[in-house]
């Protein structure tokens, strides 16, 4: 009777590392015994006023939410992207930019230091939402219909697009002074938590929704896995991956929004700087294959918050931003490889020998 | 279809071309297409010999580094480490000379131990552990430019002498040059880097078309599984292809090192976008199999020609640069693409 029982606790053992999402979480767990080990303050959360005296949260962990949110989603995105495509769009930064160029466009009018908002916040928000799936788009067909390689046709709007989003502003850099912008980057009065971790939850609620309710999930899998029995299936691959890449230009705007509202200006070349290279390694970490095909949404946004769970562990030991880059490199790998296939396959073989010598 | 052999073949006929040879043309006719518009609607500038030097002392780091991405593209990997390596070793090198009282010919042996090492590891990762190159490289971009400020935070210029004397070698080339306003003949000069470029190019070219080492990267990026049962080490020439890259980074490091002579952490940015920007404009696809050393050159200059239209045209603004690159990039991808495809249809009807 024991003996069956160890048998199921060790399969279900077996499962839990074979499922994806075991990488995510693991890095989670060790991260976090890493933190109460070295400085257990890590895990304090204070409450007390902010500069405008709002009693608000704060504290590493409420840092690690807020930073994440961005990047949350735009892994929705890019999940998406990487299941139909098989390739990952390095444009996401440089299009986040764009976004929140035309936010703020609107938002100023002709006047970049205007006072007062010209127009109210929802309609430069759909305005720049309209604009950023429009530039998905444009990457979605050159992918779909002339069948370029996701890394290669948004190669262009990367080096294009920070150029544009100067050009949107006259390469002025307008600043809102009213706060309403700010409520969607940093705090609404009253509320002791910062509005992007809503935003983010809302996002992968919303997104969790539609890949029960529809068929987005199944068909940009099976476009993934092989596109040419989807045709015979009478899917329309070449929609589809368009169709993903529209998905993820509404992720960047509603990233483009946050942004903005975190500092109500922008910074052409700085804003979401490198952001398309962690949302990668998020979809990554999340053990989803980059070269298409299966995927799991839930284990993307962990491994994004994974990734801001290290950053903000690096920036609390006096890491340099600077320097920040190479540990995070350094970890990366630590963790590509050991959730790699065959590394995992030759650990395996290595315990069972190690079981055999104890027996 | 049955294969005519023995019609002689002829340069200018498209169907008979293969898919490489018929990208390079294209590059290369658009390159010189565009100087000459340039010279003719521009004038002056273009006109001067030493304009067509410059761009070659200025691109001599970035076309040896679009050599190396070329060949892991035609193995069918990437490697984007490349840009980050650059500002790593121009700033060791720096350190070394200047702070550690390093000399020339150590400098040198650093920058290409820092390419080995770096090739190495990557290498060792994507041949034999089969972990997706894009992930690897990015670590080691990653890795690399984090180093660069830990080795040493503050740009700063070299001021050792023999390296300066070596910066500012030129080599003149007899009979080029131009009349200068007080009606003096002025030579026209390149830099020791463009001579190392060319070195690299031209044998970057014999060994992958007349070597059975380089005919293997083609054969693996082309198709694996065939390449495999033909007996080719798979993993060998992918770890090869990976490690040849890095070298020539390190070499590339170190031109752009002598033509900068300055150690900063900016340096080198966005160079591996650029340089995968080469390869392709030069025809080489991601997809693997398909590529050429002199059509990746060509991309490079037709890059840079571009970037110096920009600027004697008077669009002087930043963003032209980005916008301008931007729209060529497109236009040789959606042209490629466009052949490509009614290549494929040719050939099934």
């Amino acid at each position: 009777m024991s003996k069956t029982s160890v048998n199921t606790n060790e399969s279900f053992f077996k499962k839990m590392i074979h499922s994806q999402i075991f990488i995510p979480i693991a890095a989670l767990l060790l991260l976090t015994l890493f933190n109460l080990i070295w400085d257990p303050s890590f895990f304090k959360i204070n409450i007390g006023p902010d500069a405008s005296g709002n009693q608000v949260l704060s504290g590493y962990i409420i840092t690690i939410l807020d930073n994440a949110s961005e990047l949350v989603i735009l892994a929705i995105g890019m999940t998406l992207v990487t299941a139909a495509s098989g390739g990952q769009d390095i444009s996401v930064g440089a299009a986040i930019a764009i976004a929140g160029s035309v936010i703020l466009r609107v938002l100023c009018g002709s006047d970049s230091r205007s006072t007062e908002l010209q127009a109210p916040i929802i309609v430069a928000f759909i305005i720049a939402c309209v604009v950023a799936m429009l530039f998905g788009a444009f990457n979605g067909v050159l992918v779909a219909y002339f069948k370029i390689q996701p890394m290669v046709a948004t190669l262009i709007l990367f080096t294009a697009g920070r150029s544009i989003a100067a050009w949107i502003n006259n390469n002025e850099l307008p600043i809102v002074t009213d706060v309403s912008l700010s409520y969607y980057g940093n705090f609404i009065p009253g509320i002791p938590i910062p509005t992007p971790v809503f935003i983010a939850i809302i996002c992968v609620i919303i997104i969790m929704l539609v890949l029960k309710f529809t068929t987005l999930g199944l068909y940009t899998q099976s476009v993934g896995i092989n596109e040419k029995s989807s045709r015979l299936n009478g899917l329309n691959p070449e929609l589809i991956k368009l169709l993903t890449f529209v998905i993820l230009g509404l992720c960047v705007a509603v990233a483009g929004l946050i942004k903005v509202g975190r500092f109500s200006t922008i910074n052409y070349s700085v804003i979401a700087k490198d952001i398309e290279m962690d949302a990668i390694l998020a979809v990554a970490l999340g053990g989803n294959a980059l070269g298409g095909g299966k995927f799991n949404m839930m284990a993307s946004v962990l491994g994004a918050y994974v990734i801001q769970y290290l950053t903000t562990t690096l920036y609390k030991l006096k890491v340099s931003s600077d320097a920040l880059s190479a540990y995070k490199a350094i970890v990366v790998i630590l963790l590509v490889v050991l959730s790699a296939p065959i590394v995992r396959e030759k650990l395996a073989k290595l315990g069972k020998k190690l079981k055999k010598k104890e027996a | 279809m049955e294969k005519k052999i023995g019609t002689k073949k002829s340069f200018l006929n498209i169907k008979d071309m293969t898919d490489t040879n018929l990208l390079l043309s294209i590059t290369i006719i658009v390159f010189f297409l565009m100087y000459i518009g340039a010279m003719i609607f521009l004038g002056e500038g273009f006109l001067k010999s030493q304009t067509f030097f410059n761009i070659l002392n200025d691109q001599s780091a970035l076309i040896i580094v679009s050599c190396g991405m070329s060949l892991v593209m035609i193995t069918g990997g990437i490697d984007i480490s490349v840009g980050g390596m650059a500002a790593l070793i121009s700033m060791s090198c720096a350190v070394l000379l200047d702070m550690k009282g390093g000399s020339l010919v150590g400098s040198m042996g650093l920058a290409i131990l820092i390419g080995l090492a770096f090739g190495l590891v990557q290498g060792y990762l994507v041949a034999f552990l089969d972990i997706q190159p894009f992930i690897v490289s990015l670590a080691g971009m990653f890795f690399a430019r984090g180093m660069t400020t830990i080795v040493n935070t503050a740009p700063f210029n070299v001021a050792n002498e023999s390296f300066v004397a070596l910066k500012n070698t030129r080599l003149n080339i007899p009979g080029v040059g131009s009349v200068n306003k007080n009606g003096d003949f002025v030579n026209a000069y390149v830099e020791i880097g463009v001579i190392v470029a060319l070195l690299v190019v031209i044998v970057m070219f014999v060994v992958l078309r007349w070597t059975k080492l380089g005919r293997n990267f083609y054969a693996v990026g082309g198709n694996k599984q065939s390449a495999l049962m033909l007996g080719i080490n798979v993993k060998l020439t992918k770890f090869l292809s990976h490690m040849i890259c890095s070298f020539l980074a390190g070499i590339a490091g170190y031109v752009y090192f002598m033509h900068v002579g300055s150690g900063s952490a900016s340096h080198a940015s966005g160079a591996e976008m650029n340089a995968i920007a080469s390869s392709i404009i030069g025809g080489t696809m991601l997809t693997g199999g398909v590529g050429n050393i002199i059509g990746t050159m060509f991309g490079t200059l037709s890059l840079a020609t571009i970037q110096n239209i920009v600027t004697s045209a008077g669009l002087d603004e930043a963003w032209w640069t980005g916008i301008t690159n931007a729209a060529m990039l497109c236009l040789f991808l959606v042209i490629q693409s466009v052949i490509m495809a009614q290549r494929k249809k040719a050939q099934v009807g």
